[in-house]
């Protein structure tokens, strides 16, 4: 006598095998006869007592499902063979590869009766066009309402090109000189190991200027001004500066560590949640 | 007598006028495809739109065309209802057969209509469903490698096939149009090879 517990995992590896089966059927046009209906319903039948837990009912659900729609197909197959276009596929398809192009041609045109249509101007439609052509402007007024911008090019200045916010009124490694000079004050003020937690340095008053100083810290790290230092289990992150860039890494392998910094994580930290 | 006269040359009058306006609306496209659904003829022609195009359908006779019908769902096995001939569509088709030559001259190339042939008898012995893989597989032994794909995308744009996300082909509303289905694999089974 097999226990309930071995049972139900018996039930439920056939009726997966089942939908299996049934899902190979309608899948790849396969016979549907191929499906054993009244053994499979006695199957669904035989565990149907087993099932407690919801699963295993979806489950039987979704066998019966499935041999469902088999038996959809079942009927659909009986239906076309049973009409006068049904012949052998196999016997068609030999015929197929077998005929010559021109006989084929010939045999098509003998049962083809292609669509008369004809796509021609009406006299109403010929009235309308005329009556649209006598309202339109000539081109030369309709250009008119629209007059070329004149473009001259003349050279920018820095000014000109800062306020484009193409250029910034900084050099990039004079900005993140000041940026390290910053970094390192506030760790001075401090006082932690001469580090500082990450959301500490790189938070601000909005969410832009965060993002801003994450992208500016992210260069600290890269050209060799900071580290970061991670403690997973605390899930702690510290920026650490350098007194002196360092510019040899060594033989150390670098690696990218990604560091999200979404609106959620900075509103955390202005409530004070990101300690 | 007199009376009869007049009564039948009314009815004669009325008939040609609905026989023109018939002629004009099958003829000449309206829609993005062509034909004419039954409820719109019924709107321009009346209830009795069946008995004028069964007079225009005798009309066209002698010019080797004819009104064809193209039932929604299966051709009806009894006389159809006014409900199915209001969803059915309506068009002017060939009525006998075109010549090789003929079916040139109407923008066919022999290898394209060979083609066409081949898909639509293949599907139609896949009970209507046929993966495009397995077609294009069929062709490529008849057209040239690079030809096929170009074919069956212009097969599936002038409405003889259509294609579902899975690359499964059918048959198209044209095919079922112009396509005597029956006759087609008749014919084929029927060649010697």
């Amino acid at each position: 006598m097999q226990s309930k517990r071995k049972r139900v995992k018996i039930g439920r590896e056939k009726l997966q095998r089942v939908i299996e089966m049934c899902m190979a059927v309608e899948e790849r046009s396969l016979d549907p006869f191929l499906i054993d209906v009244d053994e499979i319903v006695s199957v669904i039948k035989e565990y149907f007592p087993e099932w407690d837990l919801p699963e295993d009912l979806c489950l039987d659900a979704e066998t019966i499902h499935h041999l469902a729609s088999v038996i959809k197909l079942q009927s659909e197959w009986v239906k076309h063979r049973s009409t006068s276009l049904y012949t052998d596929p196999v016997l068609l398809e030999e015929k197929l590869v077998r005929i010559e192009k021109e006989e084929i041609v010939e045999v098509f045109l003998k049962a083809w009766h292609p669509i008369v249509e004809l796509e021609q101007i009406s006299l109403h439609s010929l009235a309308e066009a005329i009556r649209y052509w006598e309202g339109l402007l000539p081109l030369k007024e309709r250009w008119k309402e629209f007059p070329s911008a004149e473009i001259e090019t003349v050279p920018a200045t820095r000014e000109e090109l800062i306020r484009q916010r193409i250029l910034r009124d900084k050099a990039f490694s004079e900005e993140l000189e000041n940026f390290w000079q910053e970094l390192k004050n506030q760790v001075k003020e401090k006082e932690e190991d001469g580090k500082i937690r990450y959301w500490d340095f790189v938070g601000a008053e909005t969410y832009e200027e965060t993002v801003r100083r994450a992208f500016m810290t992210s260069f600290l790290v890269t050209y060799g001004y900071a580290t970061l230092e991670i403690h997973p289990l605390e899930e702690e992150l510290f920026i650490k500066p350098y007194e002196k860039p360092i510019t040899k890494i060594g033989k150390r392998q670098l690696v990218s560590i990604p560091i999200a910094v979404t609106t959620e994580d900075w509103l955390r930290w202005k409530r004070g949640e990101l300690e | 007598m007199e009376k009869r006269r007049i009564r039948v040359s009314k009815r004669k009058a009325y008939y040609a006028s609905k026989i023109k306006r018939a002629t004009h609306l099958l003829f000449y496209r309206r829609h993005k495809k062509p034909g004419v659904k039954g409820w719109e003829l019924r709107k321009a022609l009346g209830s009795d739109y069946p008995k004028v195009l069964k007079i225009l359908d005798s009309h066209l006779k002698a010019f080797d065309l004819q009104v064809k019908t193209v039932f929604e769902e299966e051709k009806p096995a009894e006389k159809p209802t006014l409900e199915q001939l209001d969803k059915a569509r309506f068009y002017i088709t060939l009525r006998g057969e075109l010549t090789p030559k003929e079916a040139k001259m109407i923008g066919w190339r022999i290898d394209d209509l060979a083609g066409l042939a081949i898909t639509i008898a293949y599907i139609i012995s896949k009970r209507g469903k046929a993966p495009r893989k397995e077609v294009e597989e069929l062709l490529r032994d008849k057209l040239p490698r690079w030809k096929v794909g170009i074919n069956v995308d212009r097969y599936i744009r002038y409405g003889y096939l259509t294609q579902d996300e899975n690359e499964q082909l059918y048959l198209d509303w044209r095919t079922r149009s112009e396509v005597d289905q029956k006759a087609l694999i008749d014919l084929v089974l029927s060649t010697e090879t």
